[in-house]
């Protein structure tokens, strides 16, 4: 039963890069649905964190269950697990030499064994979500930061994942192109994606979070609903941070 | 606003017409300089300058023919079993040590730390030794200690080997040949090893962790993702590895290889036609050199192209 509503279950997560101690001992519950904002200084391990969920890092310590699947070194669920989840990255990382649409369809196609006709009417789909349609057949590098991020997220969900993850997903977009991000990542919440974000922007923490949470050297400091957090912080270490951000 | 069109001695493209220009007549006047003296010279020593020996009977025997030839054919036609013997060494060489090359690259940059240091000692020993020691080495310590025909070694009974050299799926290779194939390819592909583990190198580690999110397995991402857009990165200096396999072909004479080269020396050796041999060779290679620089400009040119 328990399974049925926590999709993310980290316990104790312990992380050392040689000597230094990055996650220490940090864990976490998210709900199927739930939107989690994580925010927290330069190097608090943000991006560490998040990219154990899909095993981009790996941890020493404790446990991750995504899903109801184990995250060890077992190939096998590491390979179920991404596909239970969808990353977005700070730099957009899009494939250069491939075409907006071969972006989005070459993991359904690859991975999932679409035929191409299939794969194109899916991502021809979420192109329109996200409102990139007409570029479907220009190149990554013919586009504004704004539209690439877009066509990030739909390449994350063409591999209809349970999971999202973001990191930072507006921290390289000029300042006119971040509305348009958010705005699809508020659509996908709205539509009961389960996300787990890094990202500074407060109004869209306030607006879309379920819970706000902060980390600081590794650990989490506070987490509690947008509404406390910005205005009700318990934590002296909380009112510190927020006193430089906002 | 429109500019007023400056005086010819300040249009900076009259300048660079007029130096080019200056390059050109120096140029001719270099050659033609040259070949008068050469001219005087051979006049002097009572040599005539010709092709017509050509025509001749080349009366020498040539080891390996794809085409038929007897000493009583003409030196045209055994310059012709040479180049053709030039051409099919550096095409199967081009082809084999792109493949090695691009496997011994990807083995350099792999998890594992045995594949990893075969390929580091591979590509250390073969970069920095000279070639024309790694082809006695074929020769001498491989070709000519391996068993003789009856007990020839066997790999999946698709590849033979013996002293009689390689026979591969029926088709059989002179141990000269394979000596000089296996030589000029693993030469090569040591450099193009180090130029392929550069090219992947220089893909954003961020492409591999897009590919990972997405489920991709690392041989897929590797496929898919990197080494196309190493690409870019790799043909141009793949281009002058493609061109020193070429020319190091003709290193054919110190194993007794009968290639262009070879051919040419031996014509050299009975006409006493050095100028004209050695003018036939420069252009041999020449025309190698050319080929192989427009194939590899159009393969650039699809390789750049892709982004935009
Ligand atoms: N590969 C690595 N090797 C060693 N140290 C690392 C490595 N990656 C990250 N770190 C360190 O781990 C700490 C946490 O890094 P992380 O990127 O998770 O921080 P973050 O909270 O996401 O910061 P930012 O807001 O700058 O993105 C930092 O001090 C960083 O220098
Ligand atoms: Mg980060």
């Amino acid at each position: 039963m328990q399974e049925q509503t926590q999709i993310i279950v980290a316990e104790n997560v312990h992380k050392w890069y040689g000597k230094f101690h990055v996650l220490k001992g940090v864990d976490l519950i998210v709900d199927r649905g739930e939107v989690v904002v994580l925010m927290g200084p330069s190097g608090s391990g943000k991006s560490t964190f998040i990219r154990t969920f899909n095993a981009l890092e790996d941890y020493q310590e404790g446990s991750i269950r995504i899903n109801g699947i184990t995250l060890s070194n077992d190939l096998r669920n590491i390979e179920l697990i991404r596909q239970e989840v969808g990353m977005v990255f700070q730099q957009f990382n899009l494939f250069p030499h491939l075409t907006i649409l071969n972006n989005v369809t070459l993991a359904p196609i690859w991975v999932h064994k679409l035929s191409k006709i299939k794969a194109k009417e899916l991502a021809m789909q979420l192109l329109e979500r996200v409102g990139i349609l007409e570029q479907a057949n220009k190149y990554p590098g013919q586009l504004s930061g704004g539209q690439q991020q877009r066509v990030a997220i739909a390449r994350a969900l063409a591999m209809q994942p349970k999971i999202m993850l973001f990191d930072e997903p507006t921290s390289a977009l000029d300042p006119e192109m971040v509305r348009e991000v958010l705005d699809v990542m508020k659509n996908l919440a709205r539509e009961g994606m389960t996300m787990v974000i890094v990202t500074h922007e407060v109004g869209f923490a306030r607006e879309v979070a379920d819970r706000v949470i902060l980390m600081d050297s590794g650990s989490l400091v506070e987490s509690a609903t947008p509404e406390l957090f910005f205005t009700a912080p318990k934590q002296e270490r909380t009112r510190k941070f927020l006193s430089q951000i906002l | 606003m429109t500019h007023s069109k400056p005086p010819l001695w300040r249009d900076h493209r009259f300048w660079q017409i007029i130096v080019q220009l200056a390059a050109v007549i120096c140029a001719i006047l270099i050659v033609v300089i040259l070949g008068l003296n050469l001219n005087r010279n051979l006049q002097q020593l009572g040599i005539k300058f010709g092709f017509n020996f050509l025509q001749q009977e080349a009366s020498f025997d040539i080891g390996e023919t794809i085409l038929s030839y007897q000493p009583t054919d003409t030196y045209t036609r055994a310059l012709l079993v040479g180049l053709i013997n030039s051409l099919r060494v550096a095409i199967a060489g081009i082809f084999l040590t792109t493949i090695v090359g691009i496997t011994a690259g990807i083995a350099r940059l792999s998890d594992n730390w045995l594949v990893r240091n075969i390929s580091l000692v591979y590509v250390e020993i073969f970069r920095n030794t000279p070639l024309l020691l790694q082809l006695f080495f074929w020769y001498f310590a491989v070709f000519l200690s391996l068993p003789n025909v009856e007990h020839k070694a066997s790999v999946l009974g698709l590849i033979k080997f013996s002293q009689n050299g390689i026979e591969l799926l029926g088709l059989n290779f002179s141990p000269e040949f394979s000596t000089l194939l296996l030589g000029l390819t693993f030469y090569t592909a040591s450099f193009i090893a180090e130029i392929v583990r550069g090219g992947i190198q220089s893909v954003a580690k961020g492409q591999w962790e897009a590919g990972r999110s997405l489920g991709l397995k690392p041989s897929l991402i590797m496929r898919l993702v990197v080494l196309p857009q190493a690409l870019r990165v790799i043909v141009p200096p793949l281009t002058s590895q493609y061109l020193n396999l070429a020319k190091n072909s003709s290193l054919a004479i110190a194993i007794g290889y009968p290639d262009i080269y070879f051919v040419a020396s031996t014509t050299f050796n009975q006409t006493g036609k050095a100028v004209e041999v050695m003018l036939l060779i420069m252009l041999t290679y020449l025309t190698f050199s050319l080929i192989i620089s427009f194939l590899m400009n159009l393969l650039n040119h699809t390789v750049q192209i892709q982004e935009k």
